[in-house]
């Protein structure tokens, strides 16, 4: 570091001291980073950073948050005649669908009594908003649910459409979840149509999940994947993704295949968080019965 | 009073900086997205160095990581070095003309990523690559901005250095 020295020589005093105050702060960093890389180290420290950032996260949302409460406000009354006429065919088919269920659920219960196997408890549910922020590069967002309203780490979102992701980080008022699409994250599921077990990987861009499975695995490509329960974070049943694409590899062990995730992970704007026990069964009927719609999926 | 209402103007600015890092993009040009925090303490530290410390590039890291769920000190140690170099290098760098100050913030960005690029390698993250190699040049767009729009005081009184 021969050229840094000679130019600290041209600027006085502070040169040395800048250079020293450098490394110091680059270790804190390093540090930090390590501590970070193995879980759990560092989560209360999180937390609290998360709590002094979070007036920026409020900031950043505002004027989308006011640009949706305008367009609410002041929708023609044509708009909004169309939009209640859709929610109530969309009512009257899913009210539809419901009553099939509720057969099919008794049926299950009398089954797996015959079977000697527990029955599947009801899951209870909660509305959070996604705040319109952008964490890029990692398929990150944040809720406006925080420990106060129980949200726990490790807690699995879902849309009307299927699974969206889980719970890393979590503030008394805010907390921030990991799509299914995040390189880091797995979820472990089930072809729908013969209950092969897999692990769906995210691969970074929000249309594609990665499955591996044997080259000659029942897999194919229509498959509906399904979240198998295994490993406690994602409740059981809830439809995870579409395979879209096979690619057999003969001279490897391993398929590449992708599937498309179920929900609208780019489009949502609030998302449910799902318990999955009914210890405090305060549950809202309405939202049970939205979270089991997409359990029968 | 003046330095009382710099101090109040530089809070500001750093607080709309962290905004901008994280206000949402349309899929279409979010990988265009420049290093907002990266270029506005690279243009402080060239043209005003010592105005903010190292410091402040180091809590500005861990405010951007704990926005963005990066590693924490991941941000703060790539801006801690792109900081420090250009605050180590400043007076032959003011020098320069724009053109080559402009290389050098490339340069400087393409460091920053470097950095960030090489930390998620260790932690065994994955980020696509086409949001690591487009922010520099967007950034260095934004930093020529800066430099036509913000630097006529500073040009007009180079007697201070």
């Amino acid at each position: 570091m021969a050229g840094p020295g000679r130019t600290a020589g041209g600027f006085g005093r502070s040169g040395f001291s800048a250079g020293a105050r450098f490394l110091l702060l680059a270790v804190v960093c390093v540090a930090l980073m390590i501590l970070d890389s193995r879980e759990q180290h560092l989560v209360r420290v999180r937390q609290a950073l998360t709590v002094v950032v979070s007036p920026v996260r409020v900031l950043v949302d505002l004027p989308f948050r006011t640009w949706y409460s305008m367009r609410d406000t002041f929708a023609t009354r044509d708009a909004l005649i169309t939009e209640n006429q859709q929610f109530r065919r969309e009512r009257l088919t899913t009210e539809g669908r419901l009553q099939r269920l509720a057969a099919l659920e008794a049926e299950n219960a009398r089954l797996r009594e015959l079977l000697d196997s527990t029955a599947r408890v009801g899951s209870r549910a909660l509305v959070a908003e996604i705040l319109a922020v952008d964490p890029d590069p990692y398929q990150r967002f944040s809720l406006n649910r925080g420990f106060v309203d129980g949200v726990f780490v490790g807690q699995a979102l879902i849309d009307a459409q299927g699974v969206v992701g889980q719970v890393v980080t979590v503030g008394p008022f805010t907390s921030e979840a990991l799509l299914i699409t995040d390189a880091d994250s797995a979820v472990p599921v089930t072809v729908n149509r013969n209950g092969l077990r897999t692990i769906a990987y995210g691969t970074g861009d929000s249309q594609r999940l990665r499955l591996q499975v044997t080259n000659n695995a029942p897999i194919e490509e229509g498959d509906l994947l399904i979240s198998s329960g295994l490993g406690g974070v994602f409740p059981q049943g809830y439809p995870v993704g579409r395979v879209i694409e096979v690619r057999l590899r003969p001279k490897q062990s391993f398929a590449e295949i992708f599937a498309e995730p179920m929900a609208a992970l780019d489009r949502d704007r609030e998302v449910l968080l799902v318990w999955d026990d009914d210890t405090d069964g305060e549950s809202d009927p309405e939202e049970a019965a939205a979270a089991s719609v997409a359990d029968g999926q | 009073m003046a330095a009382r209402r710099h101090w109040w103007a530089s809070v500001l600015s750093l607080a709309a900086t962290l905004m901008l890092a994280v206000v949402p993009l349309p899929d279409a040009i979010a990988p265009l997205r420049p290093d907002w925090v990266a270029v506005v303490l690279l243009y402080w530290s060239l043209m005003a160095p010592r105005h903010f410390s190292l410091l402040t590039a180091f809590w500005m890291g861990i405010a951007l990581d704990t926005l963005s769920g990066a590693l924490l000190g991941q941000n703060a140690l790539a801006l801690l070095v792109v900081v420090y170099l250009a605050e180590k290098f400043h007076l032959r760098l003011r020098v320069f003309p724009v053109s080559q100050l402009a290389i050098t913030v490339l340069l400087l960005l393409g460091l920053y990523e470097f950095i960030l690029f090489w930390v998620d390698g260790m932690a065994d993250r994955t980020v696509p690559l086409i949001e690591r190699w487009l922010p520099p040049f967007t950034g260095t767009l934004v930093w020529l901005a800066m430099y036509v729009l913000f630097d006529h005081r500073e040009r007009a009184a180079p007697a201070r250095l």
